[in-house]
């Protein structure tokens, strides 16, 4: 099981994005928004945990193992809290052919975690990942999901983690 | 977590990959430069006038879907994706008096490792893939439609559903498009992290909310699709492509090209070149051309190229530097041009490293539905693994072909060919490199990949 919330109520912002996406899909086909009310869940509250899946289930009438599958079957969920920023860093072939592994390991030692860890201070989370879509650009890096930073130097990300630290 | 950060001075804004004025006859990529995606700059450009063509708006008599569909095929358009599909066969395939709902998706699940063609369409000229489905749903009679989008490019996700607001307000999408009986609706969902579901089938298991597990086929898609119901499925560049087609005819979209192999392609050029991006020239130009405009080889001279994306066989430079890019020379040449990601090494890269990175990806995004895919990726990436470290035996590199064999072909879906022919390309035209280093424990090149 993982760590959670005793109890998760969806707010009345929350439910109007849900809406949004559900609006999307015929009318009995709502577990099609599932996947964007997940990622809404994630950025809202930094990780999807089993009583946020519960409410999902609930708001779209699927069942709650029907929402865990689709939260542990694609790679960007987070099934734990993460740091205040997730950095997910991509080493697939054209992005290591121009250095993202080092970029990995220089991220990894600035911030004194493993690839996976969080920073002490709660602030970063690094990960690998697979191919962002991006390789012209390599390499490439997410920021929360939802923001992509391009040509990642060694120099390029220390200024990154400076401004992040100072934004924290 | 949820606050936007203001990291403008870090994000690439397209001058790199798109804005370099280096394209060949381009058509999707044409007059852009990052600030003219809205509705009234393609408009400018003439953008809707195919779609005002065919339904008559334009004081022409129109189109009837089957004229669509036969200047499509006569286009020789192929599917930009991967399988390289002629588009007008497939839309002949929709049934035409189906009694019930029938779905239009358009696949920009674009996560084919040296890929991200889609991605610059989608930021940079999104309405002309909103106006090229608009097209393909008149030419089958579709009345709605979805655009699936690689979740880790969000900020194209929400750029396209900024450009679909503006065509509804505009009156291009909805109701009675422009006065007429057409109707067609259009939405955007995004994925969320799954290699997988660039596979049309598992996109579609993957849009109904499901994990992204392939179906097997048959049914097709035209049979059953999403929901059950008749859908098509495209590619991002391919949709981008109709409204050109649909303006100056499939004639001269053919004579852009060449026989069986028409329009432009756009090439993703990624990895030993010294200007890495996207080109948009036209089908059958010489790689060497292709590499002269990324700029040429960066850190040594040409050793080899994965022409199609990663899951495409490798080709030594001698092969690569006298072929042309198109579907048919490159599949000659023992390859497959694919979504058109050309990945290019030098001659300071390991072949066993760059395998050993790609195995890994493989294993990685395996969905685990088919024993052969879901055991043979792991064992394949095991295999390479231990060579690369230096405790391989000989009989691995005959190991390795036949687990290969094993999964070929033997799956629902085409992840497994993918993992299994890169591995047999390795080997095939760099086994003296494995050999290497089974016999001494090291690489013949020093450098690190």
């Amino acid at each position: 099981m993982k760590a959670d919330h005793v109890s998760y109520t969806l707010s009345d912002a929350t439910r109007a994005r849900f809406d949004r996406e559900v609006a999307k899909y015929p009318a009995d086909q709502r577990q099609s928004a599932v996947m964007g009310c997940l990622s809404i869940i994630q950025q809202e509250e930094g990780w999807v945990s089993s009583s946020a899946e519960m409410a999902v289930a609930a708001y779209l009438g699927m069942p709650p193992i029907a929402v865990a599958e689709v939260t542990t079957f694609y790679n960007m969920y987070n099934q734990e809290p993460v740091g205040k920023y997730k950095l997910s860093l991509c080493t697939n072939l054209p992005c290591q052919l121009r250095d993202g592994q080092q970029a990995l390991e220089h991220l990894c030692q600035r911030l004194g975690v493993q690839e996976g860890g969080t920073s002490a201070d709660g602030l970063f989370t690094v990960q690998k990942t697979e191919c962002l879509g991006a390789c012209a650009d390599a390499p490439v890096m997410l920021v929360n999901d939802r923001q992509m930073v391009s040509f990642m130097s060694k120099d390029r990300l220390d200024a990154l983690l400076d401004q992040l630290k100072n934004e924290a | 977590m949820g606050q936007r950060l203001d990291l403008s001075r870090f994000q690439a804004q397209g001058q790199e990959s798109c804005f370099h004025g280096k394209h060949i006859q381009p058509q999707i990529y044409a007059g852009l430069n990052g600030s003219n995606w809205s509705l009234k700059d393609y408009e400018a450009r003439g953008g809707y006038a195919a779609l005002r063509k065919i339904l008559g708006q334009d004081g022409g008599e129109g189109m009837t879907p089957d004229a669509v569909i036969a200047d499509v095929k006569l286009s020789a358009l192929r599917g930009r994706g991967g399988a390289g599909f002629p588009t007008g066969l497939k839309w002949s395939f929709m049934p035409r008096q189906f009694p019930g709902q029938k779905y239009l998706v358009c696949n920009s699940d674009e996560g084919e490792p040296g890929t991200c063609k889609d991605r610059d369409i989608l930021l940079h000229n999104p309405h002309a893939v909103i106006e090229g489905m608009a097209i393909a749903a008149y030419a089958m009679g579709i009345s709605v439609g979805y655009n699936y989008i690689h979740g880790e490019i969000f900020e194209a996700y929400e750029r396209f559903e900024a450009a679909l607001e503006e065509a509804r307000a505009a009156g291009y999408l909805g109701r009675n498009i422009m006065g007429s009986s057409y109707s067609f609706q259009l939405h955007a969902h995004h994925g969320f992290g799954a290699y997988i579901c660039g596979e049309e089938t598992a996109l579609l298991e993957s849009l109904e909310g499901k994990k992204g597990q392939p179906r097997f086929k048959p049914p097709f898609p035209a049979s059953y699709g999403l929901y059950g119901k008749p859908t098509t499925i495209n590619n991002t560049e391919t949709f981008a492509a109709v409204p050109w087609i649909i303006r100056h005819g499939g004639q001269a979209y053919l004579d852009v090209g060449k026989p069986n192999n028409g329009g432009t392609k756009i090439f993703s050029v990624v990895g030993d070149v010294n200007a890495p991006g996207n080109f948009e020239i036209p089908m059958g130009t010489p790689f060497s051309k292709l590499l002269e405009l990324a700029g040429g080889v960066k850190g040594g001279a040409l050793k080899a190229v994965i022409p199609g994306g990663s899951s495409a066989p490798v080709l030594p430079a001698s092969i690569m530097m006298d072929i042309t890019m198109d579907y048919d020379a490159i599949a000659k040449a023992g390859s497959m041009l694919g979504s058109g990601a050309v990945i290019v090494m030098n001659d300071t890269r390991c072949m066993v490293k760059s395998l050993l990175r790609l195995s890994y990806f493989y294993q990685h995004e395996s969905c685990g539905q088919c024993t052969p895919c879901r055991e043979g990726t792991g064992w394949l990436w095991r295999m390479v693994d231990r060579i690369e470290r230096g405790q391989g035996r000989m009989e691995d590199l005959d190991l390795l072909n036949s687990v290969a064999d094993n999964i070929q072909g033997r799956t629902i879906c085409a992840l497994g060919d993918a993992a299994a022919m890169p591995v047999r390309g390795m080997i095939k035209h760099f086994r003296d490199e494995f050999v290497h280093h089974i016999e001494h424990k090291t690489c013949v090149v020093p450098a690190y990949v």
